[in-house]
């Protein structure tokens, strides 16, 4: 076989990430003190999944420590300017969001429950959206970009409060529409190289695709830091760059179909618990 | 094996209900056997078995490995596991069943994650490359006929050994 002949670095060059991956067994508690739960029955809606696990569960020991304490957490850093932003008044109206909110964890427990309906607006609403309806409606002050620093700062301070408490979406009543359009979405096979969000994160997780190691795609641990980009990725732009791999043109970000997505997805990880702002590599 | 076998075979069933292009056309006429073989080479000229194996490493092009384990290949790091090891294919496949596999792997196992490689339309949102930019179909195929011959000629060689 003239092709072994090309054999060199062998053993050592296949030994990819999953195999250094820790015992999926592994408790995730924060701070000593906030316990996760990163694996549970999968939601009545959804056929696909017995059981549904945290991408936390899918990575390795060392990117999962970085998660488990506050000051290992390079997340926390954004989580601190965003509060300095909290209390910083902007906008013609001359008000920050402590104005109305007091303090940030008056919104404990609004990240588990995201993205919902929003009845004045008559649509679904994400974090962003409520954020933007402050700022210019309330403050008078410039929207922030979708996925702009501000907004993944913010973003990730709203869900650091809420860490901890079980994702726990509605997907019912008004919803019902936009939540079949992001199941729609999710199952179907986009670029040249079809495929759906399914065909990864629910047929093949926990597998490797070269040296990716396929979680289940849930959205708990968002805004996530990532060690590669060294900086908060937006659930949004996450679904962008995973469309993008299949060789198919992504959706906007911050647009309806999105969304509609982003409503669907967290609907998979109903029974997890609020992560963000996780860590992955 | 056998086990891997069997979970894939229940992947493909589970995927059957999901969304699905039509069926799409092909770089040139492709004349499918009854289980998804392609007994006519794509080309006159016999394809290249060390070319072959470097499309199968080679991230812009076949980019097998991503999926597969080669041992053949394992000068190349990270071998994936979506798809069965490919060791010994030579011996469970003949050579029309495994250009046929490559054309568009659809034919021989419907609704497989496996990409077709000599396709050109029927696609969702197609993009030209991982640009994010609209693409008009038909599309150039994933590999040309040559690179498909080449890749085949690399596979036939994949036999246990004895
Ligand atoms: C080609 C395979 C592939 C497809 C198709 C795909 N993804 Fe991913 N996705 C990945 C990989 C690889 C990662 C990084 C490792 C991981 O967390 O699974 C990832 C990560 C993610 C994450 C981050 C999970 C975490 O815990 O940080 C989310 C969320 C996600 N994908 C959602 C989606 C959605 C929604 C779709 C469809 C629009 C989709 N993916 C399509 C491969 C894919
Ligand atoms: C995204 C994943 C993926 C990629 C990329 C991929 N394959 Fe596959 N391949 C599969 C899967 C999965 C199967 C098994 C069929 C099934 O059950 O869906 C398969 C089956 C095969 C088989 C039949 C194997 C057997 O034992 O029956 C061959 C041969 C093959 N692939 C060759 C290739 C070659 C050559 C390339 C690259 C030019 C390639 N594959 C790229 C996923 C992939």
């Amino acid at each position: 076989m003239k092709f072994n002949t090309m054999t060199a670095a062998a053993a050592l060059a296949l030994v990819t990430p999953a195999m250094l991956a820790a015992n999926p067994d592994a408790k995730l508690v924060v701070n000593g003190q906030i316990e996760m739960t990163t694996e549970t029955e999968a939601p009545e809606h959804l056929d696909g999944l017995r059981t549904i696990r945290s991408g936390w569960t899918f990575r390795t020991e060392e990117t999962q420590s970085l998660q488990m304490d506050d000051f290992d957490n390079p997340a926390m850093i954004y989580v601190d300017e965003a509060r300095d932003a909290w209390y910083a008044k902007d906008g013609a109206a001359d008000q920050s969001c402590a104005s109305c909110h007091e303090d940030p964890e008056s919104l404990e427990g609004l990240r588990a429950e995201l993205p919902k309906w929003n009845e004045e607006a008559g649509k679904v609403y994400t974090a962003e959206m409520y954020v933007n309806e402050c700022r210019t409606e309330r403050m008078e002050a410039e929207p922030w970009g979708w996925d702009s620093q501000e907004m993944k700062n913010m973003t990730a301070l709203i869900s650091s409060v809420s860490r901890g408490m079980t994702v726990d979406v509605q997907i019912d009543g008004p919803v019902r529409e936009t939540w079949e359009r992001g199941k729609e979405i999710y199952y179907t096979r986009y670029g040249q190289l079809e495929l759906a969000c399914a065909t990864c994160h629910e047929e093949n997780y926990d597998m490797n695709i070269r040296a990716d190691h396929l979680s289940q795609g849930h959205i708990n641990g968002f805004p996530t830091y990532r060690l590669k980009q060294a900086n908060l990725v937006s659930m949004h732009n996450r679904f962008n760059g995973c469309i993008r791999d299949t060789r198919g043109v992504p959706y906007e970000i911050g647009s309806e179909d999105f969304v509609a997505l982003e409503l669907y997805v967290a609907s998979r990880g109903n029974g997890l618990s609020v992560e963000g702002p996780a860590v992955r590599n | 094996m056998k086990q891997t076998a069997t979970i894939l075979a229940s992947c493909v069933i589970a995927l059957a209900g999901a969304a699905q292009a039509d069926e799409g056309a092909y770089a040139q006429e492709i004349s499918f056997g009854e289980y998804g073989g392609v007994a006519e080479p794509l080309t006159d000229t016999p394809g290249d078995p060390e070319r072959g194996a470097e499309i199968m490493v080679t991230k812009s092009e076949g980019n097998c490995i991503s999926c597969h384990m080669v041992s053949a290949l394992d000068f190349a790091p990270f071998h994936g596991e979506v798809g069965p090891p490919l060791d010994g294919v030579a011996d469970r496949w003949d050579e029309a069943q495994l250009r046929g596999l490559l054309v568009d792997a659809k034919q021989t196992y419907p609704g497989t994650i496996m990409p077709a490689y000599f396709k050109t339309s029927g696609y969702v949102r197609p993009g030209q490359a991982f640009t994010k930019k609209p693409a008009e179909e038909p599309l150039p195929p994933l590999l040309s006929a040559q690179d498909i011959e080449d890749v085949v000629a690399f596979l036939s060689t994949l036999h246990w050994e004895d």
